[in-house]
């Protein structure tokens, strides 16, 4: 895929790098949300059941109206999984995902919303001969991937994949979660790039049937840092994403419930897998543009011209 | 304690006293990091400063309610066998039966004294369940257990323990159901519950401060054990021995020893079936991590795995559940990194040779995982020095089911026929 900015797709969604009034340039990642406000991000499983649905599933849900999507690249010990994205995972995994197969998938892909990567750290340390991040972001950024989350490393031990991310001019994106305060949130704020991936609840990932408080309580304490919020962890309905953004969010992050529906569909039929992303994509939009009481919305700016 | 820390090329630092050479550190989500910072804060304070009397009141119930110290008993047979002093530390005399519970109960009472109102903790071979239950019980905090279903099967005495003593045992059907998927299930109780429950993980595994604390808390047996051998022999041994899975009976027993260069330290590892792994179906038909691994980060460290090109980690095989494991501690990659512990393997087999030798020259029956550590006088006593030092690190109860079963598969060399009564 081309990471070239580009005009957006039918929705007026818009893929291009903006401005920041310190001079700098926002990154794909981070101009993706700024733009599409509110912005929805999606989560599924590479590999389940096969790299080649994925490949369709990432094109639907581009069309349905994700902003950001993210590929989840399986690791044998996902520690902050729940059991709906462990089960893809060990499919995937079943299925003979790797690496290297991965990038290809993402070399190959033609989407409006930038792809971000995320797996467990010990995947990006032994892509290359050595223990060691540089092969793997290298790689990451040949095929055009846009940003890294990694779910077991905080931003203590992120020194070597941050340099890294800079120089290949990846964003990494750190999880705020309901616990991070003081200190640390300033410090983590301050090397968020991209956006801060606001964690939702305590525990792991994983479908709820309703909004926790800890999201009002996480957003309400973010307001005075000038990063895209997105919220993930347990979102899995139009009137969650709607009560997010409206508790202030730029984004939501939706993964379990989207796997569900992978899971569901099992490994035949990727044409009705395709369809039924694309609808929940397009409910999740729409619940996400409710929540938003200035209309910031309907006021998404005019597509720039690259 | 760690640091984010921008000063530098901004780049952001670690704090050296959360690894030890290029292994450790804390690979943990966000939301535990928290919680790995305030247990940095409690250790520093209770264990290494002795705030509110807090190790007194350890050693105090470590003697009266854990049963230390434990002896060095010289095994005059064994002796015998192998033409030099062999003398074994006997932790298989620890209250439950293995070193276990030097570990459990330090943390059951640091959790206490941190104002934690539950506990949870791992177990494979259920020895370490089977001490946190035990502690949980004698400090009165509710506790959860979580053990591989393979685990359950293999280690029934030790489920029926855990749960006498009044803790719930929850089996984990992930993957091959032991050790390192009840691993991953308890971290992801601990992200959900981490405001009011304490993890007390089993080994010298896991973020800073665990490796380093576990190991304080069972450095207590190299502490005895070399003053015991100065005792009854005037000097300190040519080479001690323990056995390593995580490595918390191995560096308990290895860090009074550390400095004392002329003691050569062995951690004997699980030879499984074979040395050989099965890349394609991501298996490893040994425990032997410090021995075959490379480097990479599982639970919450950097340190030695078994694990493919591409970074999975590989199912992992031992007769022993307890050493039954694909990683190890980042202390003892470490010193086996630098030279100062040297990497030894024992197999199934020998390894329950060893268990009946024991039990049928000297009338202790060891733990199938303290057995891999005697297993490797057999074939490298003359290697080892005049004076040596063997940690048993548990008694074999537990294993008996297994013993039983595993040696009616072979032909095996000192192994009486306990089925049969003739007379
Ligand atoms: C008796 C005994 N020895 C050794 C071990 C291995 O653990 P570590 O290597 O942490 O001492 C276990 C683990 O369950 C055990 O029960």
């Amino acid at each position: 895929m081309s990471r070239e900015p580009q005009v957006g797709g039918d929705d007026g969604r818009v893929q291009a790098s903006g401005t920041k009034s310190d001079g700098g340039s926002d990154s794909d990642v981070e101009s993706a949300i700024r733009q599409n406000r509110p912005a929805l991000i999606t989560y599924i499983t590479a590999g389940d059941p096969s790299l080649e649905a994925t490949g369709e599933y990432v094109e639907a849900l581009d069309r349905g109206g994700a902003d950001l999507i993210e590929l989840g690249l399986p690791f044998s010990e996902p520690i902050a999984e729940g059991p709906t994205i462990q089960a893809a995972i060990n499919r995937s995994l079943e299925a003979g995902t790797t690496p290297a197969a991965f990038f290809d998938l993402v070399d190959g892909l033609d989407t409006d919303a930038p792809i971000l990567v995320m797996t467990y750290y010990n995947m990006i340390l032994q892509f290359g001969p050595e223990a060691d991040v540089r092969p793997f972001v290298e790689r990451a950024a040949d095929v055009g991937l846009s940003g890294i989350i990694v779910p077991d490393l905080p931003a203590e031990e992120a020194g070597p994949l941050r340099a890294a991310c800079d120089e290949h001019g990846l964003d990494l994106v750190f999880i705020v979660a309901p616990t991070t305060e003081g200190e640390r949130l300033d410090r983590i704020m301050s090397r968020v790039t991209g956006f801060a991936y606001v964690q939702a609840r305590l525990g792991t990932t994983g479908a709820r049937a309703d909004v926790s408080t800890a999201t009002h309580d996480g957003l309400a304490r973010l307001t005075e840092y000038d990063v895209p919020k997105a919220v993930g962890f347990g979102v899995s309905e139009g009137d969650h994403a709607a009560e997010i953004v409206e508790a202030g969010a730029d984004g939501v992050i939706v993964g379990s419930a989207l796997v569900d529906i992978v899971a569901d569909h099992g490994a035949d039929g990727d044409a009705p897998a395709a369809a039924d992303l694309e609808a929940k994509a397009r409910e999740l939009k729409a619940g996400a543009r409710r929540g938003t009481t200035d209309d910031r919305a309907e006021d998404t700016p005019e597509p720039e011209q690259p | 304690m760690s640091t984010i820390d921008s000063d530098h090329d901004g780049e952001e630092r670690r704090d050296s006293t959360s690894t030890f050479g290029d292994y450790g550190g804390q690979y943990v989500p966000e939301a535990l990091m928290p919680a790995v910072q305030e247990l940095e804060d409690a250790y520093e304070r209770y264990v290494l400063e002795n705030e509110d009397g807090f190790m007194d009141e350890f050693r105090r119930r470590m003697r009266e309610f854990g049963g230390r110290p434990t002896p060095l008993q010289r095994a005059d047979r064994l002796s015998d066998r192998y033409d030099r002093d062999i003398y074994l530390k006997r932790e298989d005399l620890v209250h439950g039966g293995a070193h276990k519970l030097n570990n459990a109960l330090g943390q059951v009472l640091l959790a206490k004294y941190m104002g934690k109102e539950r506990i949870v903790a791992e177990t494979g071979a259920g020895q370490h369940g089977t001490a946190t239950a035990m502690a949980a019980a004698h400090l009165e905090m509710p506790c959860e257990i979580y053990m591989g279903r393979t685990d359950i099967n293999r280690q029934r005495p030790n489920v029926y323990r855990m749960r006498m003593n009044g803790a719930e045992v929850n089996p984990v059907d992930a993957g091959s159901g032991t050790l390192k998927e009840a691993i991953n299930e308890t971290m992801r109780d601990w992200a959900t519950t981490v405001e009011t429950t304490h993890y007390v993980i089993g080994s010298i595994v896991g973020p800073h401060p665990f490796p380093k604390m576990v190991r304080d808390f069972q450095a207590v047996i190299g502490q005895e054990a070399r003053d015991q051998v100065r005792e009854a022999t005037g000097r300190l041994p040519d080479s001690v021995v323990a056995c390593a899975g995580g490595g918390s009976n191995t560096m308990g027993t290895f860090h009074a020893f550390v400095p004392d260069e002329s003691v050569a330290l062995y951690a004997v590892e699980a030879g499984g079936s074979s040395l050989e792994i099965d890349a394609d179906a991501g298996l490893a038909p040994n425990s032997a991590t410090l021995s075959t691994g490379t480097d990479g980060v599982l639970h919450g460290a950097m340190t030695r795995l078994l694990q493919s090109d591409e970074g999975q980690i590989m199912e992992s095989h031992s007769v022993s559940a307890g050493l039954d494991y694909a990683g190890v501690g980042p202390e003892l990659a470490h010193l086996v990194e630098s030279g100062r512990v040297t990497p030894v393997t024992v197999d199934d087999d020998a390894a329950l040779e060893a268990f009946h030798r024991l039990s049928e020259l000297e009338g202790v029956i060891p733990a199938l995982e303290s057995s891999h550590a005697l297993g490797y006088l057999e074939h490298h006593h003359e290697d080892l020095g005049d004076l040596v030092v063997v940690n048993v690190s548990g008694r074999g109860d537990k294993d008996l089911e297994t013993v039983l079963e595993e040696t009616e598969k072979r032909d095996l060399e000192a192994a009486p026929d306990v089925e049969v009564f003739d007379g």
